[in-house]
């Protein structure tokens, strides 16, 4: 491999600062994670304090998982992949600094806001209108840099991640812009511009075009770069990227009516949130299959290296819970499903077993070249690491899903004389073990997050100290 | 909608299914290989390369058949702007047969006890239908008053003898079946707070609760002038208005010194939701029977 030599020439200092904060970001917002699944079990935790109460740090923990932890990860290794696969340098060094601060700025304006109960209420969109600009701002900057570094590339084709890098960096500018569009009333108030219903279906159009584009286009651009690059073998197949790219991003843009069946959207835009949600299977599960097969020749390599091991229960990860998402679109499905704990389940399939594992071990694979060594701190610890976060990953969904079937059966089950058999309490009393595991799963995500910041540290302060007296060779796989 | 957005969505949705399909149909037909091979497409990116492997036959056919699937949905169902679909189904004419369905079906069950009074049913032998009205209590009522309709704060205990309307089998009803709106008017801007605090006093003295002599002296006047026209002059309440009794030191708002200082002076507004659109005559019985159970069996 030729990449030993390129390393003066890349623009590393944003990538370093944004996958040093991708371990901060993701330590704080998952123990936020933990503090309220601890909450639901124990809610004296609540301590009747309104800043410290479920609903105000229930948005500040997927606030600080989603766009911290999994914004930081974007950023790291969309800057990362950017240059080593168009072979040229961030095109603004200035620009790219900017953003790194400016997504800072945003996520401690989110850490103190969403305490104070400053919402708009948009679920993933909570921030009040003068973040809101910042977002915009901090993004539009994003755009430029990655376009123009594309644009800038030394090859004659652009790599299929940098395709999904950039329909999720534009597309979630769209998303952003016209969803968070209000009327200031106060510096920290404001209405949305859209009315009753029509509110409704821009808030669900940009709430599941936030999994599509930012958790599932931006994180398959990752998944593009460091599958095959940590397996050392080439993509299974081009042809196939090229339909489920299209595919993906045409059909995502649809599905957003799902999440409003049975209620006031008119039925024709229920029906093809549905229908276009069911499509969206087999393009989402082309990304899998090129992930999976990717390893095709290099399986033997999952029993050495935890870092691909990652990677691939990641795309395993994946796969279950896109299969699960057009299932649960089904109107009779949802008819169970929704409201549930299984939604809650559905979603963390995605987010600890594919934003999470993926992210984390892309920075396993990126940290010891950034900082110019040969390899991480321990490879044991990584492996440690790998157990935990795919125990506490099984152990969480599998909660949910008991949860979230048990309450939809009782909350459908009738007696004799069409009365409902439980009431919500009684639900809720029944979910109360479920409530449990989850947390259970919660602390060995957490705890895995952990390990890993230990062994970042030490991989960084190894550096410094020892100096550059080992010759580092960046082309040595963790393995 | 209009003709014009109807076709906007109807070309536009069509469009997206037909062009993910043509684009999957033409990139299968210009494969250059039908088997998984080595070959590669000749990118080379940061030393990845691509091979050029056909899309996998089974991952076509979930393709292909998903968008049939979709494409006969939105011939039956509606979807394409302003065409119905063919089986007329809409999510309102789904919701009136379930509810016509769970008419014919119950509604033998309740009739059974429309003869019977509500103190017919709390003698022995009607348990079954006490017992519906138990649970439909549980399913609509205990959210404000509780599981056992022992209330909460600023929504009334039902299993004591303490009434603001009156439990009398009759006037249960008409609380259920009408609602209830409890208006206490905020004194604060006619009293002033020195006024507050004497009135208050004088409500602690007449529910025997501990109060500066003195100035529940001078709340009685006030008292007397303004509050004993709905809460008596014996401060013993009035149901007709569902004025509470003030003596017998069973509180709604609470009883402490600044719980009752906030109420005169702020006012209180409760309300008690009527129930007749909701449910039907034959089950709110159900329900006032068993309220009425409370506190009378």
């Amino acid at each position: 491999m030729s990449t030993a030599t390129a390393n003066t020439t890349y623009n590393y200092k944003v990538v370093r600062q944004f996958a040093i904060m991708t371990v901060v970001w993701g330590i704080v917002g998952m123990t936020m994670g933990v503090l309220i699944a601890a909450q639901l079990v124990w809610p004296a935790l609540n301590f009747d304090t309104a800043w410290f109460s479920f609903g105000r740090l229930r948005p500040l923990h997927t606030n600080a998982v989603i766009f911290a932890f999994g914004g930081c990860a974007l950023f790291a290794t969309s800057y990362y992949v950017v240059q080593r696969t168009c072979q040229t340098r961030l095109i603004s060094d200035g620009l790219a600094s900017f953003t790194f601060w400016g997504w800072q700025a945003v996520i401690v304006a989110a850490a103190i806001t969403l305490p104070m109960g400053l919402t708009s209420s948009k679920e993933y969109a909570e921030l009040e209108w003068p973040i809101d600009i910042l977002i915009a701002v901090v993004w539009i900057s994003y755009a430029i840099v990655f376009l123009g570094t594309v644009k800038n590339r030394k090859t004659s084709h652009i790599y299929v991640g940098n395709w999904f890098y950039m329909a999720f960096i534009i597309t979630v500018a769209v998303l952003h812009i016209v969803n968070s569009i209000s009327m200031p009333v106060t510096l920290w108030k404001s209405y949305s511009a859209y009315p009753g219903v029509v509110d409704a279906m821009v808030q669900w159009w940009y709430g599941h075009n936030a999994v599509g584009f930012f958790l599932t286009a931006g994180f398959l651009g990752m998944m593009y770069y460091f599958v095959p690059k940590q397996a050392e073998r080439p993509i299974y197949s081009y042809r196939l990227s090229i339909v489920h790219f299209w595919a993906l991003i045409a059909t995502y843009m649809w599905a957003g009516g799902h999440h409003l069946h049975y209620s006031a959207l008119p039925d024709w835009t229920q029906s093809v949130g549905m229908v276009m949600s069911l499509i969206l299977l087999a393009p989402s599960w082309g990304g899998m299959i090129n992930g999976m097969m990717t390893l095709s020749g290099a399986w033997h390599k999952l029993r050495t290296d935890p870092v691909l091991r990652f990677l691939v229960v990641s795309l395993s990860f994946y796969g279950m819970s896109t299969f699960e998402g057009p299932m649960m679109a089904i109107k009779t499905v949802n008819a169970l499903s929704h409201n549930t704990d299984w939604t809650i389940g559905h979603v963390h399939a995605g987010a600890l077993g594919w934003v999470a594992m993926i992210s984390i071990g892309a920075v396993y694979h990126m940290i010891p070249k950034l900082f110019g060594k040969a390899q991480m701190y321990s490879v044991s610890l990584i492996n440690t690491h790998f157990w935990l976060a795919t125990i506490g990953t099984v152990l969480y969904i599998c909660a949910m899903w008991v949860n979230g079937i048990l309450q939809g059966l009782m909350w459908r089950a009738v007696n004799e004389d069409g009365t409902l058999t439980y009431s919500f309490v009684e639900a809720l009393e029944a979910s109360h073990p479920g409530y449990f595991v989850r947390f259970l799963g919660g602390v060995f995500f957490v705890t895995g997050m952990l390990l890993m910041a230990y062994n970042v540290w030490q991989t960084v302060r190894a550096g410094s100290t020892v100096a550059k007296a080992e010759n580092p060779d960046p082309s040595a796989a963790t393995a | 909608m209009s003709a014009f957005w109807s076709a906007w969505i109807t070309v536009i949705t069509l469009a997206v299914i037909i062009g993910c399909t043509w684009l999957l149909l033409a990139t299968r037909k210009s494969e250059k290989y039908k088997e998984t091979t080595e070959a590669t497409t000749g990118h080379e990116f940061d030393g990845i390369e691509e091979l050029d492997n056909p899309l996998p036959r089974w991952w076509f056919q979930l393709f292909i058949g998903t968008v049939i699937f979709s494409l006969g949905y939105l011939a039956l169902y509606p979807g394409l702007g302003n065409f119905k679909g063919l089986l007329g189904w809409t999510s309102a004419n789904q919701w009136e047969e379930e509810v016509a369905h769970a008419e014919e079906v119950y509604k033998p069950v309740f009739a059974k006890y429309a003869s019977l009074s509500i103190e017919e049913l709390n003698q022995p032998g009607n348990e079954a239908g006490l017992k519906m009205g138990q649970r439909m209590f549980a399913n609509n009522c205990s959210v404000c008053h509780g599981t056992g309709g022992q209330g909460a704060y600023g929504f009334p205990n039902l299993t004591d003898k303490d009434w603001l309307y009156g439990g009398d089998p009759q006037t249960i009803m008409t609380t259920l079946i009408n609602g209830r709106r409890g208006a206490m008017p905020a004194w604060g801007a006619v009293l002033g707070e020195d006024g507050v605090r004497d009135v208050t006093n004088y409500v602690l003295s007449i529910s025997g609760n501990e109060h500066d002599a003195a100035a529940a002296e001078r709340g009685q006047t006030q008292y007397n002038t303004l509050c004993a026209a709905c809460h008596m002059p014996t401060g013993k309440g009035m149901a007709a208005l569902g004025a509470p009794n003030l003596t017998d030191d069973v509180w709604l708002y609470g009883g402490k010194f600044e719980q009752i200082a906030h109420t005169i002076r702020a006012g209180r507004a409760g309300v008690m939701p009527a129930q007749k659109d909701l449910l039907s005559e034959d089950k709110i019985k159900l329900i006032a029977a068993y309220v009425y159970s409370l506190s009378n069996n």
